[in-house]
């Protein structure tokens, strides 16, 4: 009887002590109630905690950040063009009991930030170009060189605002409007960006006739390129010939006028004896098989056929 | 005693129990209740004791560190080794694996490691992850995996819920951010290494903002294509560059072919040129030599020599003629000399 007693008493304390005590894991913070009514505050120091038993209840909350994925939007950007837009946001229950009061829980936040980050989501993509929603800068692309003076209008567009930018103007207006939720919204960033299918045909239509323009381009570059080869190539082929055709008529030419002239003071000597000399010659050369030779007997050759005797000539 | 009494089984009135069976003992039931009371006492005090001291110690695994809570507040990160805690739940342990390399993937996902990995076939969250708009507008499909480590296993656990989750986000937010500024051409051939450096770096930048306490140490971009209704269209240029590259060397191979060929062939017309030249002096200075010998012979004798040379001449040439003709201006007519051969060698004088 005296143990079991005892055993009642050690239960009891037991009882006691754990409604009297909590603990907070580093990663949490706690409202407590008395009867519904918020009392003493809020208490975030991790460790073990004193409360008067039964009468307090802990209300436990997260302290860490915590995740939101907001669904993916059907937006249409200031120049018309329907997109998807997938953010994501990061947030954290700054002050437990206005967030108590004001959406009880978890789940009352994740809503509440529906609405207000898809709103200014929303908003802030309807107001600027798509361009400036993709793009963070206004570096140049890279070319290679069989891109060069290809590619759309678009990618040569500047911006002025950028992404980073449209992501801040996001934060910052939906970050006014959360403090009165007792939520500090510490971060939104848009994750996906794309776009909806019928444009995404369209823009798959671009591509493919993009690259097309590419290609015959580049195949026409090649065909003028070589069709510039073979120019050229005639062009040296026609150089080397002729110079080579000037060069050997200009060496033949000085030599036929160094010949004249060598023959020509030599023959001069005696231009009787000359003519005579290539007479006879040029006659040799002339006479064959076929040749009629019709002799005067007045020639030197026959004359003295005709005298009686010779030296009776003349 | 009740209690004692209820444990034992088929239990109901001592009297009766005493009928039926008679080994029973009611002394030693009185002894035993109270040997039990002392003995319950004792069992609850090993077993809780057995518990506190099974909960004591822990052992943290060589790529670990053991973060310990005492009441949920941090009081140590202990090292690999065996370690004593305050037992029960006072002090709790959290074992963070901060040398292990832990990897991401998206856009695609692994099935089986290895030399010959294997992966899933696309679904429609990894197509999501992958595709993406560019910075001139246009699509690509970049899968991507990242590769990184716990640094901080206090920030880990404390700062921020769902870090697996927070740091796909962060990471899918940095690699589009960054493709985003780069054009289709850039992410599909020239740029990638560029643009994995930077998403690494934008990454990082995140980390270090939201405090997850971790460091990213690679990010590889794997396959980047165009989207696949596109891809014919990626193909047939890289198509096209090749038959460009194709005209270009075969118009080169025509041009050496010709080029050197024609260069031969002047040189050659040169060469024969210079031939031709030194031929013609060499023949006129043969001509002029042989004219100036003879003609310092004939002015000697002019009148008997030219007689002569003619003579010598006619007597060469008029054999080889195949008809001969004698004509006297006295004659009328035209006297063939049928005979000549014999006559021209009677006329020679």
């Amino acid at each position: 009887m005296k143990s079991a007693l005892l055993v009642g008493w050690i239960v009891l304390l037991g009882i006691v002590t754990l409604a009297s005590t909590y603990t907070l894991s580093e990663t949490e913070q706690v409202v407590i109630t008395q009867f519904g009514r918020p009392v003493g505050g809020v208490i975030a120091t991790p460790g073990l905690h004193l409360k008067t038993p039964f009468v307090q209840e802990v209300h436990r909350f997260d302290k860490r950040w915590l995740e939101y994925d907001g669904d993916p939007n059907e937006i249409p950007t200031r120049d018309k063009k329907y997109i998807w837009v997938d953010t994501y946001a990061r947030w954290r229950i700054a002050d437990p009991l206005r967030f108590y009061q004001a959406v009880k829980d978890e789940i009352g936040g994740q809503s509440r930030l529906d609405d207000i980050v898809d709103g200014q989501t929303r908003y802030a993509i309807a107001s600027f170009d798509l361009i400036e929603a993709v793009r963070s800068t206004n570096r140049e692309f890279e070319l290679t060189e069989e891109l060069q003076g290809i590619g759309s209008e678009e990618a040569r567009a500047k911006i002025v605002t950028g992404r980073a930018e449209i992501e801040k103007i996001i934060l910052d207006k939906a970050a006014k409007i959360t403090p009165e939720f007792g939520i500090e919204l510490v971060d939104v960033r848009i994750k996906r960006l794309n776009y909806v299918e019928s444009v995404q045909q369209k823009v798959f239509e671009r591509m493919i006739s993009e690259r097309k323009r590419i290609a015959e381009r580049s195949r026409s570059e090649g065909q003028g390129r070589a069709a510039e080869i073979l120019g050229e190539k005639e062009r040296e082929v026609r150089s080397a010939s002729s110079a080579g055709y000037r060069q050997a008529q200009e060496l033949k030419g000085k030599a036929d006028a160094q010949a004249i002239a060598i023959t020509a003071r030599a023959f001069g000597r005696d231009p009787d004896l000359y003519q005579f000399l290539k007479s006879l010659e040029t006659l040799n050369a002339t006479v064959d098989k076929e040749t009629w030779m019709v002799l005067s007997t007045d020639s030197e050759v026959l004359k003295f056929l005709k005298g009686s005797s010779p030296g009776a000539s003349r | 005693m009740a209690q004692d009494d209820g444990d034992f089984p088929g239990g109901g009135g001592s009297g009766r129990r005493r009928r039926n069976n008679p080994f029973d003992n009611i002394d030693l039931g009185r002894l035993g209740g109270k040997h039990l009371a002392g003995a319950a006492w004792l069992l609850g005090f090993g077993v809780l004791g057995l518990i506190a001291f099974l909960t004591s110690y822990y052992q943290v695994e060589s790529e670990e560190v053991g973060v310990v809570q005492r009441f949920g507040a941090y009081v140590r990160t202990t090292e690999p080794g065996l370690h004593m805690k305050v037992p029960l739940f006072v002090e709790t342990v959290t074992k963070v694996p901060v040398r292990r390399q832990l990897k991401m993937e998206f856009g695609f996902r692994t099935t089986r490691a290895g030399a010959q990995s294997s992966f899933a076939p696309p679904t429609s969250e990894t197509r999501a992850e992958s595709l993406m708009l560019t910075g001139d507008l246009n699509v690509a499909e970049v899968e991507w995996s990242v590769q990184y480590r716990i640094k901080e296993p206090r920030q880990y656990l404390f700062h921020v819920r769902d870090v697996p989750g927070t740091f796909r986000d962060m990471s899918q937010a940095a690699m589009r951010q960054v493709v985003g500024d780069h054009s289709v051409d850039e992410v599909i051939t020239i740029g990638r290494e560029g643009i994995a450096a930077e998403a690494k770096l934008e990454l990082q930048r995140l980390c270090d903002l939201y405090g997850i306490g971790i460091e990213v140490q690679q990010l590889v971009l794997q396959d980047v294509n165009p989207p696949d209704p596109v891809k014919p269209a990626f193909n047939e240029v890289n198509q096209a560059i090749q038959e460009k590259e194709r005209a270009i060397n075969d118009a080169w191979a025509e041009y050496n072919r010709a080029v050197p060929l024609a260069k031969g062939q002047a040189e050659q017309s040169i060469r024969s040129a210079e031939g031709y030249a030194l031929e013609r002096v060499n023949i006129a200075e043969g001509d002029a030599h042989r004219f100036a010998a003879i003609q310092a012979e004939y002015s000697r004798a002019p009148l008997v020599t030219r007689r002569r040379l003619y003579l010598e001449a006619m007597t060469e040439l008029l054999p080889k003629a195949g008809r001969r003709i004698i004509v006297d201006d006295k004659a009328k007519g035209i006297l063939p000399l049928l005979n000549l051969t014999a006559s021209s060698e009677k006329a020679n004088p």
